[in-house]
This record gives structure tokens, sequence and C-alpha cells, in this order.
């Protein structure tokens, strides 16, 4: 372990130097590269000190030009103004052929009053007074996971873990037969799989019958569901929903993957962050053995630090300015809640990870503003169950390597985390 | 200094003295009142700051703002006396109101 952590220190070094020795207009965040290595906040350091709403440019066909909005109260102000800053583009940098059918439809790339509608009809299930019914299923399932762990074996957190515990709850929210569940995990990956950006991924229309095969499968459950009374998983809700029961096939399709993805990429990724951070930082692993109360800002410091989706992307609908730039009509925005969440100028210290942090709900994670995270308090109780279970269990969890990470600037997550329990 | 009282989900008055001019949400998040969270700070932008006024309260503290109709849409429970509390300052002629905090902050 030791010699893989001084080789990363020596490889951080090289992409520090490398970003610094770059010319302003050159620096691209949106290089999935620099997500795998895991180098994009040295990009992100200097674009918040010395450039902080930046022309950025990436080769990938697609993405073009687009501005790069780096610090913390820029990023709450495109967030609160979708007046001025739309969704209905998209929520990723790619830009698709009017019409493709890769461009799905799904209510957080829509504007008010459309998007309004929609997400009242899933923000129930989620509500907070709702989860305490969830509450003791989540701990069962959690516990079970954990139990089912090999000892004194090397194996990957990502899949033995993360993966599974992320999946068993959207089956529990779909009502999803549990024994397909690593179909969801599928699906999910395949919705934010991008061959212009990976060329390890799928190609299009590989990606399109898989999710088409989907449609196909919550299609069944939902012709299950409309004729019965409505219950309370999200397909019947949708079913029955007065602003989501009329949907077309391909709004369905990106509702489901809005769901699907929102509910698994990123808590999944939290998973596997948080238990790398911890290992990271041994002295915050102590102060929360001593005192595992400090759980409930532990989880916050988590997603904070994890900031499981890189960024979003808004659209101007008119010419605007922001922080001195003049912003057209028709210019794409990446707000990048990775760098906003890393800006000293809005939280303390941010380049340390700190379990008892003073203000830890104070990040942009779940974005602000009318799109905010439908899910956040779902995400935080799962996160909450699973430390409270592992605190329980476990002494010790060895991170015995390098973690993999995801080829991609909007997912920023782990494909692979080799870990250790001894007992 | 005005007085100010919220009263939680269960039914427990938690009152507090805050200086004239500070928002209900600080009122709040500085004295350590629980039911109101506050993540985005005051920018009117998470809608974790929700509460009830109190009937014969709601005509003083005044009417929605734009941006805040447009956050309450996002709350759990929503009804006619709802409002955002960091969209709300303390004025002198609030010294005493009455507010009710929701089952939980969405």
């Amino acid at each position: 372990m030791n010699a893989v952590s001084h080789q990363s220190v020596d490889i951080r070094a090289a992409a520090r130097a490398r970003v610094a020795a770059l010319p302003l207009e050159e620096l691209n965040p949106a290089d999935p590269q620099e997500f795998v290595d895991d180098t994009v906040g040295y990009i992100f350091e200097r674009l918040r000190r010395e450039d902080p709403v930046h022309r950025s440019h990436s080769p990938i066909p697609g993405i073009d030009t687009y501005w790069s909005v780096t610090r913390y109260q820029d990023i709450m102000k495109v967030d609160t103004s979708h007046g001025i800053y739309s969704s209905e583009s998209g929520i990723t940098l790619m830009d698709f052929p009017p019409d493709d059918e890769q461009k799905l439809r799904m209510f957080i790339a829509m504007d008010p009053p459309k998007h309004d509608e929609q997400r009242k009809t899933v923000n129930s299930i989620v509500a907070p007074a709702n989860l305490n019914n969830w509450q003791d299923l989540i701990r069962e399932r959690t516990a079970k996971v954990l139990d089912s762990l090999p000892r004194n074996e090397t194996f990957n957190w990502v899949d033995r873990v993360s993966i599974e515990l992320t999946t068993y709850m959207l089956a529990t929210l779909f009502d999803f037969p549990v024994e397909d569940r690593r179909l969801l995990t599928h699906w999910s990956d395949m919705a934010t799989s991008n061959k212009l950006t990976n060329p390890d991924a799928p190609e299009p229309e590989v990606r399109m019958a898989e999710l088409r095969k989907m449609l196909e499968y919550f299609t069944r459950l939902w012709n299950e569901r409309v004729n019965a009374p409505p219950r309370t998983d999200l397909v019947s809700m949708l079913a029955h929903g007065p602003a989501t029961r009329n949907m077309g096939p391909m709004e369905f399709m990106g509702n489901l993957v809005l769901l699907i993805v929102g509910g698994n990429d990123t808590t999944r990724n939290s998973m596997t962050g948080g238990l790398l951070a911890l290992h990271d930082n041994p002295q915050e692993m102590a102060k929360l053995r001593a005192n595992p109360a400090l759980i409930d800002s532990l989880v916050p410091e988590i997603i904070r630090w994890q900031t499981p989706l890189a960024y979003m992307r808004r659209t101007a609908v008119v010419d605007t300015e922001l922080a001195g730039k003049q912003i057209k009509k028709g210019d794409k925005l990446a707000m990048w809640y990775l760098s906003g969440n890393r800006d000293e100028t809005a939280i303390p210290q941010p380049q340390r990870f700190i379990v008892d942090r003073e203000r830890p709900r104070q990040h942009l994670s779940f974005g602000f503003g009318i799109h905010r995270c439908v899910g956040n308090r779902l995400a935080e109780l799962q996160l909450k169950i699973l430390w409270e279970e592992i605190l329980r269990r476990f002494k010790v969890i060895e991170v015995m390597g390098e973690p993999t990470r995801i080829r991609s600037a909007f997912v920023r997550g782990f494909s692979h985390l080799p870990v250790r329990i001894p007992g | 200094m005005l007085k100010v009282t919220f009263i939680d989900f269960k039914g427990g008055a938690h009152p507090v003295e805050v200086p004239t001019g500070t928002t209900l949400m600080r009122a709040a998040t500085d004295n350590r009142v629980p039911g109101i969270d506050g993540d985005c700070g005051g920018n009117c932008a998470c809608a974790t700051c929700h509460v009830y006024v109190e009937p014969e309260w709601l005509e003083r503290v005044g009417s929605r703002t734009a941006s805040e109709e447009d956050m309450l849409n996002l709350v759990a429970e929503p009804l006619a006396s709802s409002r955002l509390a960091c969209q709300i300052t303390l004025t002198d002629a609030l010294n005493g109101l009455v507010v009710r905090t929701p089952e939980a902050q969405h």
C-alpha cells in the first residue's frame, strides 16, 4: 500500500505542475482523463483563482465550447436563476442533433411548469415522513449485505457493497423483482455510457437497444399497476399521477433513466468515496470510532467530498452577464459542483475531509434551486445506516490498493476498490 | 432584541431572542432550534427552512416572493401558511411571532 501511495503522490505533483504550465485557454475540466486520474481538482484550483467563469473548449464532438462556472456563489446564482439558465437543452454538456432519440426526455431536463408537475408526482415517495417506512427494511438489507462479506480476502467494495445496496434500494422503490435487481445496475450503466467520451462504451445502437429492453420491462410493470389501485411504489405513482400518466414511451424511458441513475450512480459512489476518505484520513476515522454520533455530520461531509455528480449543465436563454463575462443566448454552462465544494471563500478548509465540520450540510452536491435533488434525504438515510452498521461490525476495513475511477466528467465515481476485512 | 417562538412537530416550544433585522432562518440556526436546516445558507435555494406561520401573524409577515413560491413547490406538505424562514426578516412589528416547523425538512 505504501509503494502505491508514494507513486500516486508523484503522479499528483506531476499533474499539478502540468496544469500550472498550461495556457489558461487550454484548461478543459470536462476531459474524462482528468477524472480517471483524479487530477481535475488542479484545474479547478487554478480556474477559481485566475478565471472563475472560464470559456472552455473540449475536443469531444457535441461538447465543443462551454462555460466552466467554478466558484460556489456563481454556481448558486446560476442554479437559482432558472428563468435565465434553462435545463431544457439537457443536463450534460453533450449536445445531440434535434430529435435524436439518444436525447431522453426527463423532468430534470425540463423547465417549469412541466418540471414542477412531474416532480411533484415522485416527491412524496422520498419525502422525509415516508422515509420512516423504509428505515427498517434498509437496515435489514444493509446488515445482510455486510454479514455476507468475505473475511481475510481481498474483494471489490464497489461491487459487493456499493452497487449491491443501491440496487437493492432501487428495486424496493420501484417494487421491482428483487432477483432481477442487477438489471437496474446494467441499465443505469447503459444510460450514462457515451461512446464519444469513452471509447470502451457500447455503440449508441447497442445502448438504445438495452434501454428499449428496460422500457419493455417497466411497461409490463406499468400495465399491471395502472389497472390496480394506486400503491406507493414509483411505477404505480407514475402510472396514476395526473402529470405523468399520459407520458409517451420515450418520456417514460427518460424519467426511468432519471430515477435509476439518480438513485444509483450517486449514492453508490458516495458509499465507496466515504470508505476511501476515511481510509485516507485515519485521524478522522479515529474521531468517528470514538464518537459514532458524528455520523450525522459524516454523511453530508462524505457527500460534499465525493460530489458524485461533478456538474450540471444549463443553457442561457437570454444574453446575460456572470462574474464579468458576457454570456450569450444559447451558450452552455457547466456548474462545477465539484469545484464549488472546494471553494475556500464559501467553505472553511475545503481541501480537508472533516467528520465534525461546523456546517457540513452547506455543500453543492444536491444542487440548489428548483432542480435540487429530490432523493437527498433518502441518500443520507442510506449512508447513515451503512456507517452505523459498519461501525457496529468491523474494527477495520483495509484498503488494499488504488481505486479505479470511472471515465466520465459527469458521474464522478469508481468501478473498483480492493478492500479486505480481517477477522 | 425581539422574541420569536418555533413550535416543533411534537408541540414543543422553542422561544429565542434575536436582534432586529435577523432573518427568521438565522434566528433558528444561530440558536440551534431543531427542525430548521437552512442548507443553502439563506439563498432561497433549498426549501429546508420551511415553516407554517400561525394564522394571527400571517398578514404581518407579508407575502411570498416569486422565487419563494417556486421553492415551496418542493416541500413535503405545503399549506397556505407555508413560508421559507430565510425570506422573512424580523422587524419590530414581528416581535412575538409564532411559527410551526414541519415533521421534517425535505
